[in-house]
């Protein structure tokens, strides 16, 4: 018996998200940890230092989840695999679910912690309770909440080999892509500490004292929906219940009042700081720390105590 | 769909009856608690609570798919159908779904506890209807799965587009924005396809009084559920534990919060 993960590389080497799949499994013990690779690899892609026996390379690059849920489905096969994990994140979210019907077996989404024999917990109703998931089959399928374990660094080597598979034909044709963080900062949804901001900025003019700290930080910036939706800010940097749901370490929230749907999206972080004039912001009862003050005045407070750390 | 006609087809849009009757649509329409409802659970604590609960249609089903059917269907002509895997306590839901401007609308009479159960009874019903592009929403709010639209598509063979920003069909090929890790990719499909969408394919539509009013009388056919075994299920629904109270600090320290953050929280 093994593990199966399914790994996206950038620039030949396994991604954050992809480390943090591969740690899951091999902390499971149940068996050996096997990666799928599509695209481009060097070495092992760093997956042997997280635990990864086996590497199967396939070294096309595909990009329609049909073809993907095919490749994975003979690569869990070749491997004898019991469970297969993916990242649930965009690209893992639309394969996995595939694999699971496609090998009529049991699917568990957003998984949070290690499970339980079958039985995996998962968040849901917008992180306002979990839920423990008991698989039925033999094998099952599974995807995990990003930055929801981390990477725990192992000792290691993996053998590489390429690996083949009829995958069919692509039917989704890729025009083009566009990067959305141009400034190099991490992705939201993978990003370790978040620094958000909403109404109480006043104005798009304003986010220089929000990105400062955020830089300090090495924090993704986020923002409020109404911010998104008057265009102050870029849409993919909207949170809460109809925008991204994320789940960092540290959400500093600054000028956000804690609206029920805003909290939705962030209410599963680690901490949760707010800044905010109004003592009776509801996002006071969902932090861990609060400072009452305007963010005029604080953001650049901190932005300098950070600094001199 | 003769009585569409009158009330979508107001303007030199309409070029033919053939051209109204071409786009066969179908949107996965599920019901959700209003996110104000208090969670609770019941039956040993696996299962939801609904009592006293409002249900709303799943907002990235009304707001972003539905919506965007809708609007495609006004330009080029064709036929919204919303499907709904649920019991009679959908229906409120589904006729604010007619009321929003879709054609009529499908419940399977069912209680699934999975999400494959629901992605199988929407496919063995779709399966022979020749539908051109089936909608869902991204997620629904409740389980927050995002897996049933990958699903319907491995069931019924069919290219599946996650997450659209937007879409524009020209004649069978369909162009898609969606959202992918670190960017948005733009893709097009030859042919039917299933999609999922997102924030930025359309704007909230509020139902005027034509529309609830024609939402009473448009057919919402209500099926048997054919037989399909789930491969899940939930063994136990917990409440987060309370959270603990929020350390104040003055705003004049914000060094306090930063040793506070590294020396309690230890995250920096
Ligand atoms: C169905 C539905 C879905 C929604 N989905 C989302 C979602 O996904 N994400 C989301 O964010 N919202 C969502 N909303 C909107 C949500 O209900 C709130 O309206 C929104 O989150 C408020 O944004 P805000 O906190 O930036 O603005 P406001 O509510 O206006 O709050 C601004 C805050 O800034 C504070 N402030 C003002 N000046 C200062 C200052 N100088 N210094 C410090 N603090 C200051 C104020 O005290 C106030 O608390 C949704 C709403 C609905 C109905
Ligand atoms: N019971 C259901 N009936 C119809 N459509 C559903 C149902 N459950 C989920 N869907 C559709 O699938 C999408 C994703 O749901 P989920 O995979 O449950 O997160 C929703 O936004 C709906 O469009």
């Amino acid at each position: 018996m093994s593990v199966l993960v399914y790994i996206q590389t950038q620039d030949g080497k396994a991604t954050k998200a992809g480390l943090e799949v591969a740690s899951f499994a091999k902390n499971m013990n149940v068996g050996d940890v096997t990666a799928l690779v599509p695209g481009t690899l060097s070495g092992d892609g760093g997956l042997g230092s997280v635990g990864v026996s086996k590497v199967l390379h396939f070294s096309e690059g595909v990009t329609d989840n049909a073809q993907l849920s095919k490749l994975t489905q003979a690569a869990a096969q070749s491997a004898d695999a019991s469970t297969i994990v993916f990242s649930g994140n965009n690209d893992g979210n639309s394969i996995a679910p595939r694999v699971a019907i496609a090998m009529n077996v049991g699917y568990v989404s957003g998984v949070t912690r290690l499970p339980e024999g079958k039985t995996f917990t998962r968040s849901v109703f917008s992180g306002k309770a979990t839920a423990a998931v008991n698989v039925m089959s033999d094998v099952c399928v599974i995807s995990i909440t990003p930055n929801s374990y981390g990477i725990k660094s192992d000792t290691g080597e993996a053998s590489v080999e390429t690996f083949s598979a009829d995958i069919g034909v692509q039917r989704i044709v890729l025009n083009g892509f566009t990067p959305t963080s141009s400034d190099g900062s991490v992705p939201l949804p993978e990003a370790e500490r978040v620094v958000s901001a909403g109404r109480g900025l006043k104005g798009p003019e304003n986010w220089g004292i929000v990105e400062d700290l955020a830089r300090a930080l090495g924090a993704t910036t986020a923002c409020s929906r109404p911010v998104g939706d008057m265009g102050w800010r870029p849409h993919h940097e909207h949170v809460g219940q109809t925008g991204l749901t994320i789940r960092p370490d540290l959400y500093i929230a600054c000028g956000i009042s804690g609206a029920i749907q805003h909290l939705a999206g962030v209410n599963q972080s680690k901490v949760i700081v707010v800044i905010n004039t109004d003592p009776e912001a509801p996002f006071f009862k969902a932090a861990d720390y609060g400072i009452i003050g305007d963010v005029f005045e604080v953001l650049p407070k901190l932005t300098e105590a950070i600094k001199s750390l | 769909m003769p009585p569409l006609y009158s009330y979508l087809c107001n303007s030199e849009k309409c070029v033919s009856d053939y051209q109204l009757l071409s786009m066969k649509l179908l949107v996965c329409i599920s019901k959700a608690p209003d996110t104000t409802s208090r969670i609770a659970f019941t039956d040993g604590d696996k299962r939801f609570d609904e009592s006293g609960v409002q249900f709303i249609v799943n907002p990235y089903d009304e707001w972003y798919a539905l919506v965007r059917a809708i609007e495609l269907v006004e330009a080029q002509g064709g036929s919204v159908t919303t499907i709904t895997v649920g019991d009679a306590t959908c229906d409120p839901i589904i006729r604010k779904a007619l009321a929003i401007g879709a054609s009529d609308a499908v419940r399977i009479d069912a209680n699934p506890t999975d999400s494959s159960q629901v992605a199988r009874l929407i496919s063995n019903y779709a399966n022979d209807k020749s539908y051109d592009i089936i909608f869902a929403g991204k997620e629904a709010i409740d389980y927050n799965s995002s897996a049933v639209p990958a699903m319907i598509a491995e069931c019924m063979d069919l290219p599946y587009v996650a997450l659209a920003t937007s879409i524009d069909v020209d004649g069978d090929v369909s162009t898609l924005n969606c959202e992918s890790t670190g960017g948005t990719n733009n893709v097009s499909v030859n042919g039917a396809f299933v999609l999922s969408a997102t924030k930025g394919m359309s704007e909230q539509r509020i139902p005027n009084m034509r529309g609830i009013m024609s939402a009473r009388t448009k057919p919402l056919t209500v099926v048997e559920a054919s037989e399909v075994i789930a491969t899940t299920e939930v063994s136990k629904f917990t409440l987060p534990p309370a959270k603990g109270d929020c350390v104040m600090v003055e705003a004049d320290n914000a060094a306090d919060l930063v040793r506070l953050l590294r020396e309690e929280a230890k995250i920096i």
